[in-house]
């Protein structure tokens, strides 16, 4: 299942030219607001026909501006999970999962109704209405809509941005699990670098309505030039498993060779984890510090040092668990000698860690 | 009907029939010209809704008058439509024609604003589901716009039950064949010894526009009370 997206428009004020591939799995639009991630995603659904251009979805012609082929949005099948939700407030919960099923094709591939409900914990919610759903209760019920209507993509914009963080945590691992156990592609639009890291496979990067960057979510978030949303979205993303639950409310990872201490998360004891640190919550020091709270210390060697505009300048330190970024001053770098090759000691307090910020691999 | 005369009877009933006649064969089409005012754009909308909004503004005598003059026998639609059997001038069809267009920009008014309070996002949504545009219009606009079809159909009941100058004009005022409530009242009250009767058709009058309301009400509740969730 692979997208192919190129397209111009014109709006006042703001001209969107932005041409990407998405490959097999979820593929990131990140960017911040007005960076034209949303006129995208509304072309590729067919609710909004930009002035030039070609969309195509495997070998599926949506729209191509030369040829003025443009299919309509029922006949598209892509399904298109809202901000807001947009359940309709005059049905069930029961009638808006069925809403989307009884216009699928019937030869289509479906998705079975009890295994989504189950996927997304929303049984006892079935009989009741939208009204009556917190924020991120209807969220829940918003994508299952999505996946029962049989769609060969899924579409999602910003569907976390309404919702408090803690709502975003409820959510997250179900996104996950659409991913890693559905395996739905998805075009995922966000601005929120935590999401880029839990979910991306592939991260497309748009700025005033142009492509700058597009790679794993690794190597995007550890780029401060790219980073949309500013330096406090630089960090490095870590490849863990879960080792050990610990009955004084810690799990224990395993990275590389190293231990990492972390809040109590659901995962349970050998399955795979995405965790990201963000490189303003990670203290250097060049010995083994000694006698400090933080749990979590990794040794490593400076891969490069890169001073920023301001006084800050951003570290890259080697170690066995992967690339780790730290923001110092450059003034602690030059009093530390940290440049590279040299050894140093990264410190990450556990409770710095947002749980927003882990993840399923 | 001990309370009413056998005239005044006649004369409730028919108003009766006339407006129920006319708000149930011209709802479909107030739901479709509001769905058009509200959602599309087209060339000669303007006229349109001048169109619609005209009986509103014209004396009623004179569009009473139009109505003699293009549906009467010998008139141009009257003469086409005399061969089918339909007729409708000095018959109680004439009298639901002319109360169904007297009301019709009351109802297109009431339901064109509901329409446009229905979220055009959850119209998007439901497209991205497979809708098409008809079933778009069919289980999330219809049903969302229930309680403004509501008010607007018992708004044009009332209207219609309360229509006097274009029906008499179009017409007439025939007990029993084309003596609606009001022309009942005027009547009356234009014979010496009347009084009584036009008051009991008075208070009639008020009974009915009292039942039409509440029973608006608590449907629109119902309905609303459906749409809002909880």
């Amino acid at each position: 299942m692979t997208l192919s997206v190129d397209l111009t428009h014109r709006f006042a004020g703001f001209s969107l030219n932005v041409a990407f591939d998405a490959p097999p799995g979820v593929t990131v639009l990140f960017g911040r607001s007005g960076s034209g991630k949303t006129s995208v995603v509304n072309a590729v659904a067919g609710l909004f026909a930009p002035e030039q251009g070609r969309i195509v979805l495997d070998k599926t012609l949506l729209f191509d501006a030369t040829s003025r082929v443009s299919v309509p949005v029922h006949r598209r099948r892509l399904g298109y999970i809202f901000q807001e939700g947009r359940l309709f407030p005059h049905l069930t919960v029961r009638q808006n999962l069925a809403y989307g099923r009884w216009f699928a094709p019937k030869e289509a591939n479906h998705a079975d109704l009890g295994q989504i409900v189950d996927l997304l914990g929303i049984g006892p919610l079935l009989d009741r209405r939208p009204g009556a759903l917190s924020g991120g209760e209807k969220q829940r019920v918003a994508i299952g809509r999505a996946l029962l209507s049989a769609p060969r993509m899924i579409l999602a914009d910003e569907p976390l941005a309404a919702l408090d963080d803690a709502r975003k945590a409820e959510i997250l691992p179900y996104l996950e699990r659409l991913r890693d156990v559905m395996q739905v592609p998805m075009l995922y639009v966000t601005h929120s670098a935590a999401e880029v890291a839990r979910l991306a496979t592939t991260v497309v990067v748009l700025e005033g309505g142009r492509v700058i960057r597009q790679g794993g979510a690794a190597e995007v978030l550890a780029d401060p030039l790219v980073t949309p949303t500013g330096i406090r979205a630089v960090g490095a993303v870590l490849e863990a498993r879960v080792k050990v639950h610990h009955a004084d409310g810690l799990t224990e990872l395993e990275a590389g060779n190293q231990s990492l201490f972390l809040p109590r998360v659901p995962q349970s004891p050998g399955s795979a984890l995405r965790i990201r640190i963000p490189a303003q919550d990670v203290i250097l020091a060049r010995h083994r510090p000694d006698g400090l709270s933080a749990l979590n210390i990794l040794r490593g060697t400076v891969r490069h040092v890169r001073a920023g505009e301001g006084p800050g300048a951003l570290v890259t330190l080697d170690t066995s668990a992967g690339p780790v970024l730290a923001r110092v001053t450059r003034r602690s770098a030059q009093a530390l000698g940290l440049v590279e090759g040299v050894e140093a000691w990264a410190i990450i307090k556990t409770v710095a860690l947002a749980p927003t910020d882990i993840g399923g691999p | 009907m001990g309370w009413l005369s056998e005239q005044e009877w006649a004369a409730v009933a028919l108003s009766l029939k006339v407006a129920f006649w006319a708000v149930a064969l011209s709802l479909p089409l107030g739901i479709w010209v509001a769905h058009l005012l509200a959602r599309r754009d087209f060339p000669g909308k303007q006229i349109v809704n001048g169109l619609v909004h005209l009986p509103l503004i014209l004396p009623p005598v004179v569009t009473g008058y139009l109505l003699l003059l293009s549906f009467g026998t010998k008139g141009p639609i009257g003469a086409l439509l005399e061969p089918l059997g339909i007729v409708f001038a000095f018959r109680w069809t004439g009298a639901a024609l002319a109360a169904a267009i007297m009301a019709f920009p009351l109802m297109v008014r009431a339901i064109r604003l509901s329409i446009e309070a229905v979220d055009p996002k959850l119209e998007q949504a439901a497209a991205t589901l497979g809708a098409s545009r008809g079933w778009v219009f069919l289980t999330v606009t219809l049903p969302l716009t229930l309680p403004g079809i509501i008010a607007g159909a018992i708004l044009a009941f009332a209207k219609a039950m309360g229509e006097f100058g274009a029906t008499i004009t179009f017409v007439s005022n025939i007990p029993g064949q084309t003596q609606t409530l009001p022309s009942a009242i005027y009547a009356f009250l234009q014979v010496p010894g009347g009084e009584a009767s036009a008051m009991r058709l008075v208070i009639v009058s008020i009974v009915i526009a009292f039942a039409a309301l509440i029973a608006s009400e608590a449907l629109a509740r119902r309905a609303s009370r459906r749409v809002g969730g909880a």
